[in-house]
This record gives structure tokens, C-alpha cells and sequence, in this order.
């Protein structure tokens, strides 16, 4: 299953993290790999370090190169600038400029785009990753992240993968979430939150896969939490829970603890149901 | 008249460009862009996040399509087509698969690099459009506004970034919000801008997401400073790390009921708290005069 929200900081990894300390025999997955939370949280110990290319980057010999421009010419990207030297930022690695350049001054390369991780947590394994920053293909190292919780998972016998998935709709969120039994969105009542809610289900829906929604703070406009509901219940999506604003979440953040371990309250309660029925959808 | 020419143009290079970013998402982004392009006279606000715009929400405009955003994939001619694969070998995106007697194309997976229609021996390939999104366009009382709306199960938001960018026309202020993260959408948004504000919360998360962001708008070279959004809702982490790396602190917006309530009625909240509106001008001011 994977958690995600459309919308960014309504929860999804304060909420993984929970679900890590419930869940029984799984492996988690931190598909957020733009801005990995989720390891401040379950603090893993990191077993394995794989080093991640992406996409190649063109690399200029400028010995060979006699600024006759035809690659800045045939480059869609504007990677090449006006000096003819390559933008490495805008290169995504395509080949053209090599194909058309005359001396052969041009070549693609691997770039450096980030580490993948095998690591071991207190709930369980956990694969997870870094990618460097202003670097292209996140979409591409997601999937590099779930292959890897796939082979733990078949590793440690476990039957469960948690993914914390990235905010938005676009490359990184749909490897995330294809092929995966339930998404599970956490939205929040404010016309924002409901806004990126009908397009993150748009997506779920397009990809055919059964969504549930968790509204969190589902207090803190009760009007908009209600039409939330109605448009769930119309849709035939099941709100799998409501989580009232609490600062424990925040405080829970700062111990570095999951929520229920650091009270096992009111909060714990609802996020122990909402799991039960998350649980129940996945059987 | 060339005097006054020259006088124009100085005062048309004072209109600054600020990207409004912050690696973690919910952090208020939208929030600040509103609320800054608001409080401005004359500007102008491009929400670049076209996987989830927000920003009209707050604004209250009525938006008309503006246009298409496409980008350029192949057609292939499977008349012309001998299946000899050099495409596919070409092609860093797996696009393009070639199988005994028929290619396949994923148009999804297509940057629109061109390398394709180049390389192929048989001219069998040329050019099509394909739409990934639109731009929308809204006007209200001097504040003129663009946004882009990625379709949905389109995994190709940077061109759309890019063309949304491309509607700033330099005579005015302009805010733009740009989507959450580090990666492709994040840098199109960012670069090339005059001021970035990286707006964070002060928790742990926060701070781990803003330290990733200031290594983006470092490696951008675009100036910057932080603002705190949710002020006392959380730790002192965020300011100790700015006090050590030297990055001002340009704002700091309290954890407030009130805000909060208007946020989630899509209202901005310099329209109901007017001493915010002064303190967005100022902040504008600070930002031009560093």
C-alpha cells in the first residue's frame, strides 16, 4: 500500500510511521525521495549503500570542440549555453548534441544522482533513498527504492510493503503508486486540501487502483471535513479515518517517535482503528 | 526622451522576480505567494506547482484557458518503418521498443528530445503535439495570474513549469510559487530568479527538508533567506541552523488560530488582518534593498 496526499504536509509520514509500529510483518518503503522524512522517525541503521545514475549527462572534450554551435542548435532542453559549454542542470541526457556534432567533441556520461538504501529499524527493514539534489529521474529511483523493498520483503517473509509516498501527481507519485493494492490518501478539510484530493484520486482512478482517504485535522473546519465525506461517499471511497488536530504529532516529530509511542492516547486510538480497517481492505 | 528612457529602464529593472519554494511540502508556500502578491502593487503571480496549483483558491478570479501546453513526440510511419531498431537503441528514455515486424511507443515516458525523428534512416518518423496541460490566465484589481494545470496521470510536469515561467514579462513584480521538493520541477521553477524565499515550519522535518532546499538554491546561485511559517509550533532547530549558516531570517508568521481558520476557507489572510499587508511591502523592500 502506499500513503500519499496530493497535497504536501498533511500527515503521510507522521501517519507511515505510525502504521510502521503496528504493522506485524512488513517492509517500508520511503518513495518520498525528494525530501525523505520518514528515516527521522524510525532512525534506521543503514546495511547496504547503493549508489544511484539516473538519467546520462552529456560531457564536452574542448580540445575537440571548434564552437561551430550545431548541438546548442539541436538541444530542446537550452542545456548547451552560449559559450557551448554543457548545463548540467538542464541536460537530461538525451544524445542528441552527440549525434550532431561534427567532431565528435561530445560523449554521455554517468551522472551521480544519489544513494539507495538497505536498512534495519526497530518495526522492521526499511529501503529508502537520497537523491541528490537538482537532479532529474526521481521517478526512476522510486522504482529502484520498491524493487528493493520487494526483494526484502521476499527476503523476511513479510506479506506487507508500506510505501510513504511523495506529495503531487506527477513522475515520482505515479511510480509510487502503480501496481499497488490501496492507496491511502491523507487530505486535510481546508479547500486546498479537497482540491488536491479530487486530483490525486483523479490519478488513483486512472491507474485503477482502490483508493481509501484519512482526513487529518479533521477538526479544524468541520464543514469542510463534512463535504469531504459526502464527496467520498458519492464516489464510493471509503474515509478510513478521522484524526483530530493534536501538537502531539509535532512533539511525537521532535522526540523523534512515532505518535504512539510517545502517548498512547486518544490519537493512538483513532490511527489503531484506521489501521484495522487499512488492514482489513488489504486481506 | 532618451533620458527618460534610461530612467524607465531602471525602474523597470527594480521589478524583481522571488520564487516562493521549500523542500517539504504544507510548509505554507502558497500562503506566502498569495499573501505577498496581494499586499503588491502592480504584480503579477505564477503558480508554478501544475501538479497541485492552489493558488487560485485563494485569489477569487475567474480564469480563462489560455492554451496548450504540448510537447513535440514522434508519429511513426509504420509503412515507411523496417523495424531496424535504430530508434529504440537511440532513445535513453525507452520509449520507442521495436519487436519483430512492429514498434511500440510510450508516450508517457517521451521527453520530446527529437533524437528519433533525427536518427531515423528511413525518414519514417516526424512530429506530433502531445498536450500534457494547460495554462490559465486570471485578472483581478491589477494582480494579473497565471497557472498550469498538469492532466492528470501525466507524469511530465517540468515543460509545463517551463511555459507557465515564460508568461513572466519582467514590467512587474513577480511571485512564483513553485511545487514542493528538490528535483526537475523544483530547479525550472527556481532558476533564474532574482530572490528565493524558502518557507519552512520549525520541526524536524522541516529543518531536514529546508537544509536540502538551501543546497538547491545554493547550487542555483539565486540569493535567498528563510521564512518561518507556524512560528512556536515546534522546536528552535530551524533557527539555530540559520544563526550557524549565516541565512537571514526575513519572516516569521505566528502559529495562529485565526490564520489557520482563513487558510482553510481558502481566504488570504491579509484580507482580514491589514497590518500583514505593511508587513508583506516591508518585506518586499528587504528583499530588493539586500
Amino acid at each position: 500500500m502506499t500513503i500519499i496526499s496530493g497535497k504536501g504536509g498533511t500527515g503521510k509520514t507522521s501517519i507511515a510511521a505510525a502504521f510502521a509500529g503496528l504493522a506485524k510483518n512488513a517492509v517500508f518503503a520511503d518513495c518520498d525521495v525528494d525530501a525523505a522524512d520518514l528515516h527521522l522517525i524510525l532512525k534506521p541503521k543503514i546495511k547496504e549503500t547503493i549508489k544511484f545514475s539516473g538519467l546520462k549527462v552529456a560531457a564536452k572534450d574542448s580540445e575537440k570542440c571548434v564552437d561551430c554551435g550545431e548541438c546548442r542548435e539541436a538541444c530542446r532542453f537550452d542545456a548547451i549555453d552560449e559559450n557551448f559549454e554543457v548545463s548540467a542542470i538542464d541536460c537530461e541526457g538525451c544524445g542528441v548534441c552527440i549525434y550532431v556534432c561534427p567532431e565528435d567533441a561530445l560523449s554521455l556520461v554517468d551522472r551521480e544522482s544519489g544513494y539507495a538504501y538497505i536498512s534495519e529499524t526497530r518495526f522492521g527493514p526499511l529501503s529508502h533513498a537520497k537523491l541528490n539534489v537538482a537532479e532529474e529521474t526521481s521517478g526512476k529511483l522510486v522504482t529502484l527504492v520498491r524493487n528493493n523493498a520487494r526483494i526484502l520483503a521476499k527476503k523476511n517473509n513479510k506479506d506487507l510493503i508500506i510505501i510513504d509516498g511523495p506529495p503531487g501527481i506527477g513522475c515520482p507519485v505515479i511510480s509510487s503508486i502503480t501496481g499497488v493494492d490501496l492507496v491511502l490518501i491523507v487530505t486535510e478539510p481546508t479547500k486546498s486540501g479537497i482540491h488536491d484530493l479530487k486530483r490525486i484520486l483523479g490519478v488513483a482512478g486512472h491507474f485503477n487502483i482502490p483508493s481509501s482517504v484519512c482526513i487529518n485535522k479533521c477538526d479544524i473546519n468541520t464543514q469542510q471535513s463534512k463535504s469531504i465525506q459526502k464527496y467520498c461517499q458519492i464516489n464510493n471511497i471509503p474515509v478510513v479515518g478521522l484524526v483530530p488536530y493534536d501538537t502531539l504529532f509535532t512533539k511525537a516529530m521532535i522526540k523523534g517517535k512515532t505518535v504512539i509511542e510517545f502517548n498512547d492516547g486518544l490519537i493512538s486510538d483513532v490511527i489503531k482503528r484506521m489501521w484495522e480497517k487499512v488492514e482489513g481492505m488489504l486481506v | 526622451m532618451a533620458l527618460l528612457g534610461t530612467i524607465m529602464d531602471v525602474s523597470l529593472g527594480d521589478k524583481l522576480k522571488i520564487a516562493i519554494a521549500s523542500g517539504k511540502g504544507g510548509t505554507g508556500k502558497t500562503t506566502v505567494a498569495t499573501n505577498l502578491a496581494l499586499s503588491l502593487e502592480n504584480a503579477q503571480l505564477l503558480d508554478c506547482d501544475v501538479e497541485e496549483p492552489d493558488s487560485h483558491i485563494f485569489l477569487g478570479m475567474r480564469l480563462e484557458k489560455v492554451e496548450n501546453v504540448y510537447i513535440p513526440v514522434p508519429k511513426i510511419d509504420k509503412k515507411k518503418c523496417t523495424f531496424c531498431g535504430k530508434c529504440s537503441e537511440f532513445c535513453q528514455y525507452n520509449a520507442i521498443a521495436v519487436v519483430p515486424n512492429d514498434i511500440l511507443f510510450f508516450p508517457e515516458l517521451c521527453h520530446g528530445c527529437g533524437g528519433c525523428t533525427l536518427i531515423c534512416p528511413e525518414d519514417a518518423i516526424s512530429e506530433e503535439n502531445r498536450v500534457i496541460g494547460i495554462i490559465e490566465r486570471g485578472l483581478n484589481n491589477g494582480l494579473e495570474f497565471y497557472h498550469g494545470l498538469l492532466n492528470i496521470g501525466e507524469p511530465m510536469a517540468t515543460p509545463l513549469v517551463k511555459a507557465v515561467k515564460a508568461k513572466a514579462e519582467g514590467k512587474k513584480i513577480t511571485i512564483i510559487d513553485s511545487p514542493p521538493g528538490t528535483s526537475c520541477p523544483v530547479i525550472e521553477s527556481i532558476k533564474d530568479t532574482d530572490y528565493c524565499i524558502l518557507v519552512t515550519e520549525p520541526t524536524p522535518f522541516g529543518l531536514y527538508d529546508l537544509k536540502l532546499a538551501v543546497e538547491v538554491v545554493r547550487k542555483l546561485k539565486v540569493p535567498f533567506g528563510v521564512l518561518i511559517n507556524q512560528e512556536g509550533i515546534g522546536d528552535k532547530g530551524v533557527e539555530k541552523y540559520c544563526k550557524e549558516e549565516n541565512i537571514p531570517i526575513i519572516m516569521k508568521i505566528p502559529h495562529d488560530k485565526k490564520i489557520a481558520k482563513l487558510y482553510s476557507k481558502g481566504i488570504p489572510f491579509v484580507k482580514k488582518m491589514k497590518d500583514w499587508e505593511d508587513k508583506f511591502i516591508e518585506l518586499y523592500e528587504k528583499i530588493k534593498n539586500s
